[in-house]
């Protein structure tokens, strides 16, 4: 495993609005290794999410996107065929999304939810499907899963139904898994819980994640390397340990100044500083 | 106004609709001025002449250059665009004052069940089942059957038949409202309950009951036409669009224009209050902007 | 569920006699049948004597009190008009109201479902706008009024349906579609309104990005949750159906229960409009009920 799992050079999207078509990502690279966790951070607006949500061609079709050079294991990214997406999508690469409850369709039950992966993509029979989706419930630290799987969304509290919509991710045993800010929309007791739950998975499966947030503090509990976003471009790109002590670029800094310390008195805060989105 | 204008603008429904209705509306009201000709001058000459005959005047009437009848004569020569221009007062007239005592009533009543609640909400809500199991046209016969006919009568059958929506709408507004807590707020303050209702909760009801007044008047038109055709609504004589189609049934065959021009003329209206309705509702949809 | 249900339908049988009850003091306030029955020159002594002999001259809560008991027996009293018991006139007519009623529902809600799917999923392009198009054409033109007008198309003029009759399944077709189409144009609406909501959340997308087929997101993670508020909608659409089938019943003369209560009405011919009432308005909360279970069945949101 020479090469970068995901390799993705030159990104930019564009969308139209009803002000024109404007370019929401422009010029952007990233790469990933097999078995790493890259963060990418940026305030809300950055276009990160759309950068993820790309990479499964996930974007409505107006989108439009294009790279210099784009490829998942050696193979091109874009311009595949359905039939060749639908093999890509949940089974080579896994999305987590940010809000659970829009996430689950609300009229299925979460076992039908996780089984429908596994037959779609391994052909599992029912009760095959059935029991695979029981471990993965108890692999992600979901209590009584066979109550569990007959139950419909709304049951669930949020950090849980993250957990189920983790299983769901992970029952097509894919190679990266993408985290769309997985913890936002959740109290701040269970975004640790959720946090060392993925940093757990990822280690025990030798599976690369690629961990989208506003948030760089959380980066530094579980990615190696980091990636820097801002308004669409690529800021900086380093190691974790190597951003945050010694930053490369005056974004960054900022972004890193705006964090909440216990240690530092407060001091003031420079005038030109935009503060990173919280909550 | 202006800003109402600039408002409607971003609904082309809700444009469009405003623009039928306006038409509609300048047309019945200017019937004087618009109409070719006298709606009540029968002309036993020119009985049941197809669209874009001539005919010279009846005998009874001041004598002139033959008149172009566009869209053909009736059964007693009576030109049949003119009946329509000023029947169109009529059913108008109707359709509009069903929707007001329709919004109204509904108003009143969601406003009084929301507030208070309790019992008066649960018998409230009983009897609205009661009426709504009655199919609706049933009840309208039955009632105009019982109690008698006349305009007023048709309007308050017809107010019957779309109120309860409003009701219900009203009723959940005011139910947000108060869980709002700006209602106990003014409550605890020493407002009185009529002035915490006038002031506070009827005007964040207004648009919703705007957007339902719409749609309950094109069901009014609608209603009003089944119910004339049927012969229990409008007397006879009077030339609303639902008598003259109830008039053009005999003649189907052979003088199909009777009946299809007032049905058309509904078509067109109920489709502009229909439009201003949806627009409307969904400008005021909060969840717009997507 | 079970307790759910058992108060719902307790509660209707309460709104089933509220409706009876109200339906009987109106009828009985509403003028003297015995009037309509007489020949003009009949001597009062006969009027006294053919109300004694209906049961007129009791009190309405003794009457009505009658009512219920026979009711409760089958027997919804006789005809003022032609002296037949109402009960066996009501059931030779229903079945062929229900006949027309049910085959315009399923037409129309078929139909509107496959055409709202393919404009939602055609958003934008000409077949949507024609869909649209139609179906508001169909939601905002007069029943009747486009009964009369499909009469002279296809049965006076193009000879393909006849014109009355209720015999033979071809009779069955311009009634039905008439009763038809304004319901299935709002449907149509609604199915592709509710549909393009579906298409926009954020569960289809998780569906995509798991990798299911068009189909499966389309048809097993989208259409069921459109079908939610089509399911409310339908059961009013079915109620308004029957209502209107009243008016459409005369257009094409067709021998239901509509057009016999138009008429009794109209007669004053009062045991027929309250064996009438008493039957629709059965049928309606039974309609309304069903939809209310169907609701629990498909969201099970709803379900505590």
């Amino acid at each position: 495993m020479s090469g970068p799992l995901l390799n993705v050079e030159g990104l930019s999207i564009s969308l139209p609005t009803p002000a024109g078509r404007i370019t929401a990502v422009s010029d952007v690279s990233f790469h990933v290794h097999a078995g790493e966790a890259v963060g990418v951070v940026g305030e809300s607006g950055s276009g990160k999410s759309l950068s993820m949500l790309s990479l499964l061609n996930l974007l409505p079709p107006e989108a439009e996107v294009r790279a210099a050079h784009a490829t998942f294991d050696g193979e091109n990214l874009f311009g595949r065929s359905p039939m060749e997406l639908m093999h890509l999508r949940g089974r080579q690469i896994a999305i987590v999304f940010q809000d659970p409850l829009a996430a689950l369709n609300p009229v299925l039950t979460i076992g039908r939810q996780i089984t429908e992966v596994l037959r779609r993509h391994f052909g599992m029979g029912k009760a095959q499907a059935t029991s695979r989706a029981l471990e993965l419930l108890a692999e992600v630290g979901v209590p009584d899963p066979p109550l569990r799987l007959r139950q419909f969304p709304h049951e669930f509290s949020g950090g849980m139904r993250q957990r189920v919509t983790i299983a769901m991710a992970l029952a097509g045993e894919p190679r990266l898994l993408v985290a769309d800010e997985p913890t936002t929309a959740l109290d701040v007791t269970v975004q640790a819980e959720i946090v060392s739950l993925i940093k757990r998975l990822q280690r025990r499966r030798g599976m690369a994640v690629l961990w989208v947030t506003h948030d760089l503090a959380l980066l530094a509990r579980i990615a190696d390397r980091v990636v820097v976003m801002h308004a669409g471009k690529l800021i900086e790109t380093a190691p974790v340990d190597q951003l945050f002590s010694a930053p490369a670029h005056t974004y960054t800094k900022q972004l890193l100044a705006s964090i909440p310390r216990i240690d530092r008195v407060r001091a003031r805060a420079p005038a030109a500083q935009e503060g990173s989105d919280v909550g | 106004m202006i800003r109402a204008f600039g408002l409607l603008r971003r609904s082309p429904p809700a444009m469009v609709g405003t623009i039928i209705l306006a038409v509609v509306l300048f047309v019945t009201l200017a019937a004087p001025l618009v109409s070719p000709a006298d709606p009540r001058q029968v002309n036993p000459e020119a009985r049941l002449l197809p669209p874009m005959s001539s005919a010279l005047p009846a005998a009874s009437a001041p004598a002139g250059r033959p008149t172009l009848h566009i869209l053909g004569t009736d059964a007693i020569g009576r030109d049949v665009l003119s009946r329509v221009i000023y029947g169109g007062r009529i059913s108008l007239a109707v359709g509009v004052l069903a929707a007001l005592l329709s919004g109204a009533f509904g108003m009143l009543v969601g406003c009084i069940s929301g507030y208070w609640g309790g019992w008066i909400d649960a018998a409230a809500s009983w009897l609205v089942d009661v009426q709504l199991s009655f199919p609706f046209l049933l009840l309208a016969i039955f009632l105009l059957g019982a109690l008698g006919g006349g305009v007023a009568a048709v309007i308050v059958i017809l107010a019957l038949g779309t109120w309860v929506n409003t009701a219900r709408i009203v009723r959940g507004q005011v139910l947000s409202i108060k869980s709002q807590g700006y209602v106990e707020a003014a409550l605890t303050t020493g407002a009185s309950p009529g002035r915490v209702l006038l002031r506070h909760i009827l005007p964040n009801t207004l648009s919703p009951v705007v957007v339902l007044a719409s749609f309950a008047m094109a069901q009014a038109i609608l209603t009003e036409a089944g119910l004339s055709f049927l012969g229990v609504g409008l007397d006879p004589s009077t030339p609303s669009w639902g008598t003259m189609m109830n008039d053009g049934r005999d003649y189907l065959v052979t003088a199909w224009w009777i009946g299809a021009v007032p049905g058309l003329a509904i078509a067109v209206t109920v489709l502009g209050a229909t439009l201003l309705g949806e627009g409307l509702r969904d400008l005021l949809d909060p969840r717009r902007g997507r | 569920m079970l307790s759910f249900a058992v108060h719902r339908l307790l509660r209707a049988l309460t709104v089933l006699v509220g409706v009876s009850f109200l339906t009987f003091i109106v009828g009985h306030m509403s003028g003297d049948p015995v009037l309509l029955m007489v020949r003009g020159d009949a001597t009062p002594k006969q009027r006294a004597d053919l109300r004694h002999e209906l049961g007129l001259d009791r009190p309405v809560l003794d009457q009505y009190g009658r009512y219920v008991a026979g009711a409760l027996h089958g027997d919804l009293g006789v005809s003022y008009r032609q002296r037949i018991s109402v009960a066996p006139l009501i059931a030779m007519r229903l079945p062929k109201s229900l006949e027309l009623a049910v085959s315009a529902f399923l037409v129309a809600i078929t139909l509107a479902f496959m055409l709202g799917m393919a404009a939602a999923l055609n958003r934008g392009r000409a077949l949507d706008h024609l869909i649209t198009a139609l179906s508001i054409a169909g939601q905002v033109t007069p029943g009747f009024w486009l009964g009369l007008v499909l009469v002279l198309l296809f049965a006076v003029n193009w000879q393909l349906f006849p014109v009355s009759g209720a015999g033979a399944p071809a009779d069955l077709v311009l009634p039905a579609l008439t009763l038809a189409i304004p319901t299935l144009g709002r449907i149509a609406r609604l199915t592709r309104a509710g549909m393009l909501e579906v298409l926009g959340s954020d569960y289809i997308r998780t569906a995509r990005a798991k990798g299911l087929s068009e189909w499966q997101v389309l048809f097993v993670h989208g259409a069921r949750n459109a079908l939610i508020p089509l399911i409310t909608q339908g059961g009013l659409e079915f109620g308004d159906m029957i209502g209107s089938a009243f008016i459409i019943e005369t257009v094409f003369a067709w021998p239901g229960l509509g057009r016999m209560t138009v008429n009794a009405v109209l007669q004053r011919d009062f045991p027929v409009v309250q064996g009438c009432v008493l039957v629709t308005a059965a049928g309606f909360l039974l309609i309304n009920l069903a939809v209310d279970l169907l609701y629990a069945v498909v969201d099970p949101r709803v379900r505590r």
